[in-house]
Parts: structure tokens; sequence; C-alpha cells
């Protein structure tokens, strides 16, 4: 099951190149980033080509950071892309908690990033209905 | 016990010390121009006092009075026979200065050895003195009286997190004296070594120079996996050593033989009966070169007592439950950082250290109350955030009137974790 990494971060400037700064000593590559903030904090989340040593890294600045399981599902990129595992979602009851969602080739394939209560549960819905899910290591390579 | 004849003497037989020491600190402090003065001016005859109850004659002293007789004017002895002074920080005036004879320090050092062994440090023990030495009395106070006892001292001082670890990890240390907010920081600066400090050889804190709760006195014990003790003492009263908890850790065993006790309200005067709360007044019967008569030490306790398993007789105060001049008044209900402080530190997910901002707008008060989350406590929902916040917001109803807003910071983003702690910033304009 992958992983992303979540840090807490209070809502004001520098909060990301603090964060940046550490894993880039440490030669951990972000290959995606999103914030969800909620006015004075928020919770940076970060999709990292090795999530624990930098989530171990970030700990170890002081960095409030932890390590979330999370599903990856990889899907055409093509009008209508989403929609279909959208919909499987909607059809089996599952609500999404947070997602993000990049491209990886232009018009071929992109992914979508998403938390949900049962991670186990909704990855093994998600397979039966024909999505394909990413494993940890396909995603940390891409 | 370190000296059974006085620490469990017949109570008759302390008084009778009492008295005796006391009439010869008034006898020398007569010869002072500050008491002199208060003597002649509200006509006490030194030689009539012939019991304790006479002590109520007296004024009170206070801060200001040793700040107006600064340099020298309460010091009691020829200048030739002090060996040492101690000052105050000073911050908000003029410093306070006292005077110690080579008698009173080798009375007081014996006076923390005492201390040292009802917390059963032995003189196998060794001692990290991680406390600033200099005009502050804390640092030097305890290094006296460990060495009296017989410990090997470290005599590390404060700052250099780095060096205080391996000074432990290579002397072995086992007890240590530390401010309560730089044990926490340095309890997590050890976890970033990798090393847990339950592992350490440590069993033992002496915790002193600023104020905190209890709960946090239960969050070093459960970080360091030791035994941490509260003590009191300041330098008007020589300094750490005044009372110290025993290992049943119930209060502070006051050392009488020192110190007459009494207890007041703080805002009449009145002297109040045992066991009732208000502002702790003490005299020094037991340093020649700077006496004190009924010193208003401004800290809020009770005397407890009934007497201590233990068997010392010295009668123990409660914890201090804050100071007269830390109460701050919110809404119109007077409040004490302390409290605060132990709801916070009952919240698992709240770190070690918080601000209290005091504020006004448009006329009403409002408190905001900064606190820190604990790393290993975030999961990364930003629900559980929210929730958290209300958790405090709801634990902290029951004691202030007005609704706090509550504002989550990065752990180790708050000021003075090493030192003394400013924990309230009031900025309202009065």
């Amino acid at each position: 099951m992958p992983f992303q990494v979540s840090v807490f971060a209070e809502n004001r400037p520098g909060k990301i190149e603090r964060i940046t700064d550490v894993l880039s000593r440490n030669k951990i590559n972000i290959r995606a980033i999103t914030i969800s903030d909620s006015g004075d904090y928020g919770i940076i989340k970060l999709l990292l080509d090795r999530p624990e040593a930098g989530c171990d890294a970030l700990k170890e600045d002081g960095i409030a950071a932890t390590l979330k399981e999370i599903i990856a599902v990889k899907m055409e990129d093509a009008p209508g892309g989403l929609h279909t595992v959208a919909s499987i979602l909607s059809d089996k009851g599952i609500n999404v908690e947070d997602a993000y969602g990049f491209m990886i080739k232009s018009h071929e394939s992109a992914i979508f990033v998403f938390q949900v209560e049962n991670v186990k549960h909704v990855e093994k819905l998600l397979q039966e209905a024909g999505v394909i899910t990413v494993t940890e290591k396909e995603l940390y390579l891409l | 016990m370190w000296n059974k004849d006085i620490e469990a003497i017949d109570r008759k037989d302390l008084e009778a010390l009492q008295l005796k020491r006391l009439k010869k600190a008034l006898e020398l402090a007569s010869g002072t121009p500050f008491y002199g003065k208060v003597f002649r001016d509200n006509k006490v005859d030194v030689s009539k006092i012939t019991t304790l109850e006479h002590l109520k004659d007296l004024p009170f002293t206070v801060k200001n009075d040793l700040r107006l007789s600064y340099p020298d004017g309460m010091m009691a002895v020829p200048k030739s026979d002090v060996v040492r002074m101690h000052a105050s920080s000073g911050t908000t005036g003029k410093s306070t200065v006292i005077f110690y004879s080579q008698k009173d320090i080798h009375e007081w050092a014996d006076l923390v050895a005492r201390s040292m062994v009802a917390t059963g440090t032995t003189r196998d023990d060794i001692f990290q003195n991680m406390m600033g030495y200099g005009l502050f009395t804390g640092g030097l106070g305890l290094h006296y009286g460990a060495e009296r006892l017989g410990c090997m001292v470290i005599p590390s001082s404060t700052g250099n997190t780095l060096r205080q670890i391996q000074l432990m990890e290579d002397f072995f240390t086992t007890v240590i004296h530390i401010t309560p907010s730089y044990a926490l920081h340095l309890a997590e600066e050890i976890h970033k070594q990798g090393v847990d400090p339950r592992d350490l050889p440590v069993k033992k804190a002496y915790l002193g120079a600023e104020p905190y709760s209890e709960a946090t006195r239960d969050k070093i014990e459960e970080q360091w996996g030791i035994d941490a003790y509260n003590s009191y003492g300041m330098s008007e009263m020589n300094g750490p050593g005044v009372a110290f908890e025993c290992t049943n850790k119930a209060g502070m065993h006051l050392w009488e033989d020192f110190y007459i006790t009494e207890v007041i309200n703080p805002e009449t005067g009145e002297v109040l009966p045992d066991g009732e709360e208000g502002e702790l007044v003490l005299t020094h019967i037991n340093r020649e070169a700077m006496p004190i008569f009924r010193y208003r030490t401004r800290d809020l306790t009770r005397i407890i007592p009934e007497p201590c398993s233990c068997g010392r007789v010295h009668r123990r105060i409660e914890r201090i439950k804050g100071r007269t001049d830390d109460m701050f008044i919110i809404g119109g209900v007077n409040i004490f950082p302390s409290q605060i402080e132990s709801v916070l530190m009952n919240i698992p997910e709240v770190g070690n250290n918080y601000q209290i901002v005091l504020d006004r707008e448009e006329n009403l008060d409002r408190i905001i109350i900064k606190v820190e989350l604990y790393s290993k406590m975030f999961h990364g929902d930003l629900k559980d955030l929210e929730k958290l916040r209300k958790k405090i917001v709801e634990e902290l109803r029951a004691l202030i009137v007005v609704n706090p807003r509550i504002e989550l910071h990065e752990p180790g983003s708050l000021p003075a974790s090493v030192g003394k702690a400013v924990r309230v910033v009031d900025n309202r304009k009065l």
C-alpha cells in the first residue's frame, strides 16, 4: 500500500521552504505536493520517492510529520478519465476525504491519489471493478 | 536522615531553638541601618522579645525594602566577615543583594545536603548541575550542598545541550538539577540522537528556578523515567534548600530550624491558621550576615499541619500555587498561569511549550493560548486538529470565563524552552 507524508505547518511564509530544505538535503524527490489549509495552519501532503526516509528526516528536524496510507489509481489522460473512477467510487458509496491528481504522460495516463477511511477494503472494491491501482513501488518510481 | 537530631527534633526543642536564634538575629539586625530604623520607628525593643509570638510585633519586610537598602543597608556583620554575595536579576528595578559569612555558606551547604538526603541522594551519586552559576543562587547553592554530601559534582551549568548529553552518558550522571522547561527540551534533544532518556542512568531530578505545574512534573518523570522533586527557595532566604520534598513527594518540608514560617492573607496581612492558603512569609533566623524578618515571598501556599510519615518534624508546605504578582485577571476572574498549564499538560496532543497572550479588543479582554502540537500525536488529519482545538477550549472553559482562542503551533516554534520561560504576555493597555 503506498504512503504519502503529511506535515503539520503553520500558515506563514517559509512553511514550504523548511520542508523542501530537509528533503533536498536528504536527496528525496517530490512527486506531488498539495496543501490543505484551515486558516492558521494546515497540512502539507507530499508524495515522495522515499516516503519513510523523508518522513524520518522531517521528524528528525523537529517537524510534525506522519506517514499516511493512500490509494493511487491509474487512469487514461483523456476526457472522462476521472469520471470512470469517480462513478465507481460513487456507486460503491465511498467518500473521498482528500485528493489530488497529476499527469504522468500527456494524453496517455494520469494518477489520482486519495484518502479514504478503509484503504484495504476500497482498494479491493476498485480492483474488482477493473480500476488499476498503483502499487507503492510503481508509484514511488514514477 | 542527614542530621537526625535536628530533622526529628522534638517540636518543643525546635521552638526553643527558633527563639534562641531569633533573638540572636534581632540583635545582629538592630545594628544595621535598615532594621535599626525599622525597630526604632516601630518601637521594637529587641531585649523584650521573649516568645515567638512577639515576632508578630515586627512589620513585614518586602522586596522593595531590599532594593532601597542597596547595596549593603542590611549587612549585619563587618564587611570583612562577608565571604560571598548573590544578587537577583533585577529585571524590574535595582537588584537585591544578599550577603553570607563563612558560617552562613557552611550552614547553607549543610541545609542543601540535608534536603538532598531527604530525596534519597547519597555520596555515591553523580550530580550534574545544569543551573546557572554566578549571581543567581540556584547553581552554587546545590553545588555546595552536593559537595558537602559527597556526590561527584559535574558543574555543567546551563546551555550547550550536546555537551550536557555527552557528560551524562560518559560520567553516568544519576541526579540532575535543571529547570523544568530545559528538562523537557533536553529529553527531546536526547530522542533526536536516537536515545531514549529512560535508558540513561539518571534516576532523579531537582526542578527549580521557574514555576511549573504538577502535570509538568509528571510529564518530566514520564519522559525521563525518573523521580522529579519539588523544592522551594529564593535568594532572600539563601537560595535553594528552604523547603524540599522527601521521598513521599507530598509537600515540601520547610526547614524550621532556619526559617520561621507564617502564612498571611495577602490583602490584610492577617496571619492565617495552619492549613489555610495565603502568602508565605518567612523569617531567616540563621544567617548572621543578613537576617531578614517576616519577608513577604509573594508565593501562595498553605502549611500542611499533619505529620509526615518520613519522621521529619519540620512542617511541610504545599507546592506553590502561584505568585501574588503572576496572577492575572481576565474577564474579572483571577487566574494563575499554573492553572492553565495544568490543563494543557494533561492533554497528550499538546507539546511542551505554550504561551498565554492577553489582549483587549473593544474594551473586552481576550485570551489567546498558543500551544505546540506534540509531534508523536500528529496523525495527519486536519479534522483531528480541529477536534483538538475544540477539546482545549472545552477543558479550559471550566477555568476561564472568557472564551479562549487556541492557536496550534509547530513543535519547537514557541519561545524560551531554555532558561526561564516567559509564559504570559500581557498586551493590554490598562
